[in-house]
């Protein structure tokens, strides 16, 4: 019987490690289960002493409340299950250094005001919350004042229909330097949840079919997120009221809807996206008073809208990206233009490259007269592929009269980056 | 075999036909003439029921048609400008007819045979002259062996031989006692074929007589001259 | 009996040159624009445009023309003893028919080879009643006016006027009244063209069908659901049996 994967092994020792160092006793080890000298979790965690490890056998254990506010590594062995009866908020951790890892964390309570967990975090630092399984929490794993605190490899599921009646998945509220990696979350109200969170970073996670945001971000400057998914939730991913974000080789798909986007950004300043796939969403970026952001070699494709940028925006930069088969590559409803489109392929160029340089010879207007149209006023679109809108397309393209004249790429390139 | 009772018919305020009344009887060639737009196409429309009258009505074997079908499986009808799908051939427009008539009655395919039809059936429509329509035309209405035949300016387009094969099958079947109207400008080829002259004005019936009496109270000996008399003594008058 | 005439018309029509042009037509198009896009769904689109521009042209023209041509033949079957009603059916039928077996055979094929399941079938049916439609149509147009060149630029008008005229004035609407709640009656609108209504159909049953419900979620609402479709689809065949039956009215009372 294996007690803990290597891979967990690694991080139980160097937990261990600190806490001896910290705490320069002896620590020992409890066990926990039927046939074990403690039959109850509680009892257990009474005795303990910081840097001690307590092995769970598997087993349910209906304890209500279990409150870890002791400095120890908290271990399942063969998936034990801490069960909440949908009362209780499951495990609360108010101590530093803590390992929990190998649980199954089910059936938290629900709806109440306290906002219970599965596994709850308070005012901690170096806390691992490390491969569990939460199922049907209110939140899932929640974090509030904690610092350098990790995420991951968790499984993180829940079965919610209204927002109101699901909290988020993994929720972390006036933290920093956190690491989210690698778990996988569906059915909450925000995959992961991010306010007043910074310098922390958000890497590998799956979030899908959450109903509002894959991951929703506000207040929380200085954070990366890189080469996560976020598919089919609600209302895509939103980022708002944030200043210097990375979002690095994410996928963002399958977000359709009336108020869907692959990414929302909202008040949004000096940031980087960079090289991240937008597909199938019905906007894949909106922006709103957004400034100074690069958008860089990404790939937008089979969107309803590639981009929609407000008029609030300013001083953006969209170069070396591929719009691909969206039925609208951007659309804006301002008539100034204040961002620079570059260097990005557009398929639905029609024009030529005389010189060879992969860069056609005439601009392109990426802006159609029938987005603006439809901008202007949305129930247009039940025109959308007459006859009469490919008519007034062709002939807006040839001589711009609408459509805001500055809004052009003038090095339209040939070929599709290689992204 | 034929009533027509007071028939009217106008398009607009154009009246075509007025009050036209004529009884017809098997045995009978009746020759229907007249200057053009004098109402003779209009009355053998009325007959057929394409054209459907404003006023009066008429009978067939004493059965009012006017909304009847049925009677004309004892009608053949020879139109003055005959078209038939481009892309059929011949033989497929006359099994066509025959499928659609569905007749139990011996078939009578004389004409196709003395017209020599039968060595070109799989010629298409489209690739035949006005003549040669004419004769699938001609030999539609022979056909089904029809107590009725209505020929509307029969002998137009046709070659000299083609024209006497047609006339003398006109005058077997009238032989034969089926009641038979023509109508033509050639008076002169009527000549032999006629026993009665209907001679139609401005939507009258300008009279209506058996050939010899017409040629007896004229004194002259051809159908033409006769004619030509009684338009000289309209004139006159 | 009418099957008869019907049977022959289809085989005089299906030989005409015109029909196999529209024919080989459909085919290339359907095919190249097949070949070219990678995706099948872009391609649907792309089809839907060219579906619902020739489709109508060439089946009201089509028909206009081929009931001036038959104006004798007709004149035959009248003096025959047939009932005018079986008379027009089996040339509605017959046209139709001829019409829709060349659409099948010409994007029908590359349809169901490219296009998954049940958004091949939709197109499909809506190419066949599209067709329907502009024969009853045609049938109309043919029996109004005595005069061929009159009748087939009425034809012609009706077309231009299903194709673009009316859209164009729904444009004018929206934009008009952009400032009342106006989505409700749009769909109303929408239904009185049958073009719009085929299109509308066809662009539900893709992906890009979420872009009407983010315009005004009424158009998915109303034709995204059960009852939606039946009425649509209702709307749809009465464009198809009203103009026939009509003009079967003024043939049954013609003077020919």
């Amino acid at each position: 019987m294996q007690v803990l994967s290597p891979k967990d092994y690694r991080y139980v020792l160097g937990a261990l490690c600190m806490i001896l160092h910290s705490l320069s006793a002896v620590s020992g080890t409890i066990q926990v289960g039927s046939g074990f000298p403690f039959a109850s979790v509680r009892k257990a965690l009474e005795v303990s002493i910081d840097g001690d490890t307590i092995l769970v056998h598997s087993g349910t254990y209906k304890e209500g409340n279990i409150i870890i506010d002791k400095s120890i590594s908290f271990v399942g062995v063969d998936w034990p299950v801490l069960d909440g009866q949908l009362k209780y908020e499951v495990l609360s951790i108010k101590a530093d250094h803590v390992l929990v890892t190998g649980f199954v964390v089910r059936d938290s309570g629900h709806a109440s005001l306290d906002d219970p967990g599965g596994i709850k975090i308070y005012d901690s630092r170096y806390v691992h919350i490390i491969n569990n399984r939460l199922i049907n929490n209110f939140f899932g794993i929640y974090l509030q004042y904690s610092q350098h605190c990790i995420v991951r490899d968790n499984i993180i599921r829940a079965s919610g229909t209204e927002e109101q009646q699901i909290g988020n998945g993994i929720h972390c509220w006036k933290s920093d330097s956190l690491q989210i990696i690698a778990n996988s979350i569906s059915g909450h109200r925000d995959g992961i949840y991010f306010e007043f969170v910074h310098g922390s970073i958000i890497w590998r996670n799956i979030s899908f079919d959450n109903i509002r945001y894959g991951l929703h971000f506000m207040f929380s400057d200085n954070d990366a997120y890189i080469t996560n998914l976020f598919r089919g939730n609600g209302a895509g991913v939103a980022v708002m009221f944030t200043k210097n974000v990375k979002m690095f080789n994410n996928t963002f798909e399958d977000n359709w809807g009336d108020a869907a986007h692959g990414l929302l950004l909202k008040e949004i300043s000096d940031s980087y996206i960079f090289n991240n796939r937008f597909i199938r969403n019905t906007s894949g970026i909106y922006m709103e008073g957004t400034n100074r952001i690069i958008v860089e070699k990404n790939s937008f494709k089979d969107n309803g809208w590639g981009m929609k940028i407000q008029a609030s925006c300013m001083d953006n930069t969209i170069r070396d990206n591929n719009f691909m088969r969206n039925t609208f590559d951007i659309s804006t409803n301002g008539s100034l233009v204040l961002n620079t489109f570059n260097d990005n392929y557009w398929d639905k160029y029609e024009g030529y490259d005389l010189d060879k340089d992969n860069v056609g010879d005439v601009p392109y207007r990426p802006l159609s007269l029938f987005s603006v149209l439809v901008e202007q006023n949305p129930p247009t679109m039940l025109l959308y592929r007459s006859f009469i809108v490919t008519l007034l397309d062709r002939s807006e393209k040839m001589i711009p009269t609408l459509t805001p004249d500055n809004f052009i790429d003038d090095r339209p390139l040939m070929h599709a980056i290689p992204l | 075999m034929i009533e027509i009772r007071q028939v009217s018919k106008h398009f607009g305020r154009f009246e075509v036909l007025k009050s036209v009344s004529l009884t017809c009887e098997a045995g009978q060639c009746i020759a229907l003439i007249g200057p053009n737009g004098c109402g003779k196409t209009t009355l053998i429309k009325s007959i057929l029921g394409m054209v459907l009258p404003s006023s009066g009505s008429i009978y067939f074997q004493g059965k009012d048609i006017a909304r009847d079908f049925m009677y004309r499986h004892h009608i053949g009808y020879m139109p003055q400008k005959g078209r038939y799908p481009d892309n059929m051939t011949i033989g497929q427009v006359i099994d066509m007819i025959k499928d659609i008539r569905s007749s139990d009655d011996t078939l009578d395919e004389q004409l196709i045979t003395d017209f020599g039809l039968d060595e070109i059936l799989d010629k298409r429509m489209r690739t035949l002259s006005g003549g040669t329509t004419q004769k699938v035309s001609a030999s539609l209405a022979f056909l089904f062996n029809p107590q009725v035949l209505i020929l509307d300016e029969p002998t137009a387009g046709l070659d000299p031989l083609a024209a006497e094969i047609l006339k003398d099958k006109i005058i077997a079947e009238n032989k034969r006692g089926k009641l038979i109207f023509i109508t033509s400008h050639l008076l002169s080829e009527l000549d032999d074929l006629v026993t009665h002259v209907v001679m139609m004005q401005e939507g009258e019936i300008r009279f209506n007589m058996p050939t010899a009496l017409l040629k007896e109270q004229t004194g002259t000996n051809s159908l033409a001259r006769a004619i030509t008399h009684v338009l000289k003594q309209d004139h006159v008058q | 009996m009418f099957n008869k005439i019907q049977r022959f018309i289809v085989l005089d029509i299906l030989k005409n040159r015109v029909v196999l042009a529209y024919t080989l037509l459909l085919a290339v198009l359907s095919w190249s624009v097949f070949s070219l896009e990678d995706d099948s769904n872009k391609g649907v689109l792309t089809l839907l445009n060219i579906v619902l521009l020739t489709t109508p042209l060439v089946s009201i023209i089509f028909t206009t023309i081929y009931l001036y041509n038959s104006a004798e033949f007709i004149e035959l079957l009248l003096s025959q003893p047939i009932r005018r009603s079986k008379i027009w059916t089996g040339l509605f039928l017959g046209l139709f028919f001829s019409l829709a077996l060349s659409f099948i055979i010409g994007a029908g094929i590359p349809i169901l080879l490219f296009v998954p399941g049940h958004v091949a079938l939709i197109l499909l049916v809506m190419g066949v009643l599209i067709t329907a439609v502009f024969v009853a149509l045609g049938f109309l147009c043919g029996i109004m006016s005595r005069d061929k060149a009159r009748g087939i630029g009425i034809s012609i008008l009706l077309w231009l006027f299903f194709a673009l005229l009316f859209d164009g004035l729904v444009l004018f609407l929206l934009f008009q009244f952009s400032d009342y709640p106006i989505e409700k009656a749009m769909v109303g609108v929408a239904a009185l063209n049958p073009i719009d209504l085929a299109r509308i159909f066809i662009i539900l049953q893709l992906d890009v069908s979420a872009m009407l419900g983010y315009t005004g979620a009424i158009f998915k609402d109303f034709f995204g659901t059960g009852v939606g479709t039946a009425i649509g689809f209702a709307l749809l065949c009465l464009w198809v049996i009203l103009p026939y039956l009509l003009s079967r009215r003024m043939f049954i009372r013609k003077d020919l």
